[in-house]
């Protein structure tokens, strides 16, 4: 190989000329071409593109030539280079185009086969349901308030001003608990949520309470013993039953569409007064437009307030109330309760994990 | 309560033209609750009074037959054949023509029967579907019209009757009397008031001597005394008819009346047979050791609590409730003792509760009967048997009367107007009130004096719900409220989420079960006696008595779902449930304070405090193929693994991680049962089923459980980010052969102890008994990941790493490199 301070041989440079160039550019292009495979391709690139390809060495020689001859001599080199880096590139595509034509159809499966290994679990619906519900007053500013379902009597009935030989009380179907002066019963319905709320907070309060309850019904196409409710509950200064009707407007548009309302008719329970019950009306019922039976509200009957230390003549309070499995049944169109509480895996699973 | 329109147009001018569907609207509007709409089969075709002229007894026939001639306003009477024996020459009866069709398809037509052609048809009650009284025809009382006259209105078979569920705050829509007032109010029309009656003028002798010596829960005792009355007198079909249409079975003249005066009035009466009662009447509480047999024939142990009528016999009545069978009106009864009185509402249902009698009377009483009421009944009752009976009033009627004034509530008049977000204007609210009956005085603040038929309306509160219900609810704007910001959930409540979430995408269905639970469950699980999930708490009136313990644990329920699922056909099964269990165990009673202010916080804690704490806990239950068979091939069973796994799963959703060793505890197989620990606290197990359970529940061999107590597990913390190098790891296999009895927990342990901070993670990738491992000894291989985060390692720092890893596990455990 020649130094740089070699003495000037035009011998040396016979690589150089345009000639060896278009040879060399010729005799790559043609074994490029020539080239029937991927592997054949790569065979043959380092005779013309590797470190002693002719194009390659001839760049080595630039230096050698005087500096009037070396930028003429370059751009051919350079071109001659190219050339055959294009000529390359150009028989890599179509034998890349030709491979994936080829062989990825022969690596081809059926994508319809079932990849079933482990099935998906589902949640129960009553419990996304639930959630769901909870979420819309979550979004709202409230909070989610929890309390037992094995339950002090005196906040399921006496806080709530259920007395003790009232009819209201007989008329829950209570289930009691051993023994006779347990002061325990299982809860009746979320309300007694209502008063341990108010019992350990202060006004403001926003509160919604799901869960389970008990009555002593037996199991059909409509009852079931063990069920679930949803609890509203807010006291504040100034509240009214436009605001409570706002509420459950608010409820029925986030669960059954944006055209849903609901309708009121006088009720009684004895911890609200006045109390109402209440029905939606919404257009994707499953069996036509129509109205349903929701639940029951109202204002928080003062005594229930005193009851729980909160002052009356200062604040006002709302409530309300609905059965989850009842929802459940007119929302997702479930005929008969058992196949809610059986736990068939056949019903849960077309729920999924959220509703 | 039923409501016969017919009877309800007596006393509201219904406007011409509404409809049963106007009626039940403006029902629900008053907060009164249709639950059914009862429309009488419809009858088409000629129906009409006949009159009897002639009867001719027929003989030679299986039994007796009248042949009969009928007047039915045509000239010349109809020969009709009739199998009934109650009437006779000269009764008015319904006659049903060729051509009418009765309820159920029953068409009438001229023909030959008992050897005589029948021209028709004379009907019982049933026939017509007004009623179930088939013991023979329909008699007309002697005011009944000419013969030709329709008879469908008469009978009343246009007559719808709407049924009410009542609220048990509004015990006066029980009668007819209240149903009037709600609806002349509810339409706008002009009412009549039935209590509205001018008592006669009685004299004479008191009708019996009475002392009413409880006069805290009888503030109103009234009786008058009828004689004369003939027994064998019936019931005019009017009153039966309505007393059918109210769902009230007929039985005599003088029981019917005062049946039919309670739903008219809503005032509950008693008629005693008057030769019966020896003495004077006493109004008292039970004595020890007395007994009464009341009416229904049941012979009841009395209650000191219990409120009596007496005479010198002992008692013979359970005030309010159920009369005694020793007085009770017989088929010669020709004089009566007619008591009308007021009770005091929680004694009443006390005793309704503890004989089990919910009977009218008592469901009246418990909800509030109008005081005013018990003259004016016995006066109408008096009329009706004097009419219809031909009693007459014996002396004057006894009424002990020491009620107090009726309580005045003051309200704000703009009380209503904050309440429900309407303005309503002070004269719309006393316009309301006073159509409830109240008498309201004062300007400024009001002075409102409730009627005496509704003792519900004792605060302000009461008259707001009035002002608004009246007014309609209608009316009500939707506001919606600002709530000041509020914390989301709670950290508990998103883990319930997360567990739940957790499991159900790793293939568990949720399968929530009734907590309710029997010894044979517990049993089933192989409980030891003294195990504290046999501690339960009792339920005293459970729904099943097999069942009649609250759950300790979760596995009963979930295990009751797996068979169910099993019994219809499943075969691979995941399941999971979380909920609250009843750990049960002696605990102080709950007191009962009262309700006239917060309860002290002493009163309070211990209150809250008799409440047990209810866990949160999660459990799985797997059986047949965690990973199902399929065209990539075979499928895997679910194993004792999956069941630690779901645990794992479930902590790592709740952000803690959980250490596993080797447990004992029912209803694991022995062999077979992780201990599940947060730190040094046991937080639940998982394995496979014990044999022997599996039997008892007839499920497969080899079923796995888990459960754990979600409350137990620790918070979790706020998550640290780790520092991520860049730098290259070193990766090493290290197999070693050891004892077959230690865990693999405690060989990992001590290599990730050995290795120290430089190891990244450990993997055990190999587990292999056989040859050449030796006998009693396994082989268990791992696959190191070792990096330093600031530099790349060297040779030397691996093989170091290396070498104090080994040690450890050889000292630790007795391990060996495998050659």
């Amino acid at each position: 190989m020649s130094g740089a301070n070699d003495p000037y041989d035009p011998k040396q440079v016979a690589a150089l000329s345009a000639d060896a160039l278009d040879a060399a550019v010729a005799a790559a292009v043609e074994a490029f071409g020539a080239a029937g495979d991927l592997a054949g391709l790569a065979a043959v690139r380092p005779a013309h593109l590797g470190d002693r390809a002719p194009v390659l060495l001839a760049r080595r020689e630039l230096g050698a030539l005087p500096p009037a001859a070396r930028s003429d001599a370059g751009k051919r080199v350079n071109a001659a280079r190219v050339a055959v880096t294009a000529a390359y590139e150009q028989r890599l595509a179509e034998l890349e185009a030709e491979r994936d034509a080829r062989v990825l159809a022969e690596e081809r499966v059926d994508v319809t086969l079932p990849w079933d290994r482990v099935p998906r679990g589902a949640r129960h619906p009553l419990t996304t349901l639930t959630e769901r519900i909870a979420d819309v007053f979550v979004g709202m500013g409230y909070e989610v308030a929890e309390g037992p379902e094995l339950e002090a009597e005196w906040l399921n009935f006496d806080a709530l001003n259920i007395g003790r030989d009232h009819p209201a009380r007989t008329m829950m179907d209570t289930f009691f608990v051993a023994p006779e002066d347990s002061g325990l019963v299982l809860r009746t319905h979320t309300s007694p949520v209502q008063a341990r709320t108010m019992l350990s907070r202060t006004p403001p309060i926003y509160v919604v309470a799901p869960g389970r309850v008990y009555r002593t019904d037996e199991l059909d196409a409509t009852h079931t013993p063990v069920f679930h409710q949803v609890e509203g509950l807010a006291v504040d200064r100034g509240l009214t039953m436009a605001h409570l009707r706002g509420t459950l407007d608010h409820l029925a548009r986030s669960l059954f569409g944006a055209d849903a309302v609901t309708r009121w008719r006088p009720s009684y329970f004895p911890f609200t007064e006045p109390s109402a019950e209440f029905d939606v009306w919404f257009p994707e019922h499953r069996d036509g437009p129509r109205w349903v039976e929701w639940g029951g509200c109202g204002m928080v009957n003062p005594r229930v307030l005193v009851a729980c230390g909160i002052d009356p003549e200062e604040y006002s309070g709302f409530a309300f109330g609905m059965g989850i499995e009842r929802a459940l049944q007119f929302r997702s169109g479930v005929g008969d309760m058992r196949d809610i509480v059986e736990g068939d895996v056949r019903f849960t699973s077309a729920f999924g994990v959220e509703l | 309560m039923r409501v016969p329109i017919g009877w309800l147009a007596e006393y509201v001018d219904i406007p011409a033209g509404t409809s049963v569907e106007d009626l039940d609207t403006a029902f629900v509007r008053l907060g009164l609750e249709v639950e059914e709409i009862h429309r009488p089969e419809p009858v088409t075709g000629p129906l009409v009074v006949g009159r009897v002229l002639e009867i001719e007894e027929l003989t030679g026939f299986k039994k007796p037959i009248r042949y009969t001639q009928v007047d039915v306003g045509e000239g010349e009477p109809r020969g009709i054949v009739c199998g009934a024996r109650n009437f006779a020459a000269g009764d008015a009866v319904v006659v049903a023509l060729p051509g009418a069709v009765l309820p159920g398809g029953f068409a009438i037509a001229a023909r030959k029967t008992y050897d005589h052609v029948s021209d028709g048809m004379i009907c019982s009650v049933r026939e017509l579907g007004v009623g179930e009284d088939h013991a023979g025809i329909l008699v007309l009382g002697e005011d009944a019209p000419a013969p030709g006259t329709p008879a469908g209105p008469l009978v009343g078979l246009d007559d719808v009757v709407i049924e009410l569920a009542v609220t048990p705050d509004r015990g006066y829509c029980l009668a007819m009397r209240g149903i009037a007032r709600e609806m002349g109010t509810g339409l706008g029309v002009d009412w009549r008031d039935p209590g509205a009656l001018d008592l006669p003028g009685w004299s004479g002798e008191p009708a019996w001597q009475v002392r009413v010596e409880d006069a805290d829960r009888c503030d109103r005792f009234s009786m008058v005394a009828l004689e004369g009355l003939d027994p064998t007198a019936p019931s005019p079909w009017w009153m039966r008819r309505r007393l059918a249409q109210s769902g009230v079975r007929s039985i005599s003249l003088a029981v019917d009346v005062t049946n039919y005066v309670m739903l008219e009035l809503g005032q509950p009466m008693h008629a005693f047979d008057r030769d019966a009662v020896t003495g004077p009447i006493v109004v008292r509480r039970a004595r020890a050791g007395e007994r009464l047999t009341t009416l229904d024939g049941a012979d009841r142990a009395l209650d000191a609590d219990d409120l009596l009528i007496t005479d010198d016999t002992g008692p013979i009545g359970l005030a309010a409730v159920m009369g005694g069978a020793s007085t009770e009106i017989g088929n010669g009864t020709t004089s009566v003792l007619l008591e009308a009185a007021h009770w005091e509402p929680t004694g009443v249902a006390r005793t309704a509760r503890r004989h089990r009698l919910p009977s009218e009377a008592a469901k009246r009483f418990e909800r509030g009967v109008d005081p005013e009421m018990t003259t004016v009944a016995l006066a109408r009752a008096a009329a009706l048997l004097a009419e219809y009976g031909g009693a007459r009033v014996a002396g004057s009627a006894v009424d002990v009367d020491t009620r107090g004034p009726r309580p005045v509530v003051t309200l704000d008049p703009a009380r209503p107007a904050r309440v429900a977000g309407v303005p309503y204007g002070p004269a719309q609210v006393v316009e309301k009130l006073t159509a409830v009956g109240c008498t309201v005085d004062g300007e400024g603040t009001l002075r409102v004096t409730p009627p005496s038929w509704r003792p519900d309306l004792t605060d302000p509160a009461d008259l707001v719900e009035e002002v608004v219900r009246l007014s309609g609810y209608d009316d009500i704007p939707s506001v919606l409220p600002t709530a000041p910001p509020g914390r989301g959930l709670t950290d508990a409540q998103r883990r319930r989420r997360a567990v739940g979430r957790a499991l159900a995408e790793a293939g568990y269905v949720e399968a929530p079960a009734y907590p309710f639970v029997g010894e044979r469950a517990l049993d089933a699980l192989g409980l030891p006696s003294d195990d504290e999930r046999r501690q339960v708490v009792v339920v005293r009136n459970p729904l099943s008595e097999e069942e009649p313990a609250l759950r300790t644990t979760l596995l009963p329920g979930l295990l009751a779902s797996l068979a169910r699922n099993l019994a219809r056909g499943q075969r691979d099964l995941a399941l999971f449930e979380h909920g609250a269990v009843f750990p049960g165990g002696r605990r102080t009673p709950a007191p009962l304070p009262g309700v006239d202010r917060r309860p002290d916080d002493a009163t309070l804690a211990a209150l809250l405090g008799a409440v047990p704490d209810q866990p949160w806990h999660v459990a799985v239950a797997l059986t047949g193929s965690r990973e199902v068979r399929g065209w990539w091939g075979p499928g895997r069973p679910a194993e004792w693994a999956d069941a630690v796994e779901a645990a794992r799963r479930v902590a790592a959703a709740a952000g803690v991680t959980l250490t596993v060793r080797a447990g004992d505890r029912a209803p694991w197989h022995p062999g077979r049962c992780a201990e599940l620990l947060v730190g040094d606290t046991v937080v639940g197990h998982a394995g496979e089923l014990h044999p022997r359970v599996c039997a008892a529940l007839e499920l497969p061999a080899r079923t796995s459980v888990m459960e754990l107590d979600v409350d137990a597990l620790p918070a979790a913390g706020v998550p640290v980010g780790p520092s991520i190098s860049a730098f290259p790891p070193v990766l090493l296999d290290l197999a070693f052969v050891v004892p077959a009895e230690v865990p693999a927990a405690d060989v990992e342990a001590a290599l990730r102890e050995g290795a120290g901070e430089l190891l990244e993670s450990v993997r055990l990738f190999d587990v292999y008994t056989g040859a050449p491992v030796p006998e009693g000894q396994r082989s268990l291989a791992y696959a190191l990941t070792l990096r330093a985060p600031d530099r790349t390692l060297t040779g030397e720092e691996a093989a170091e790493v290396r070498q104090r890893a080994v040690a450890l596990v050889g000292e630790r455990t007795g391990a060996t490199l495998r050659a």
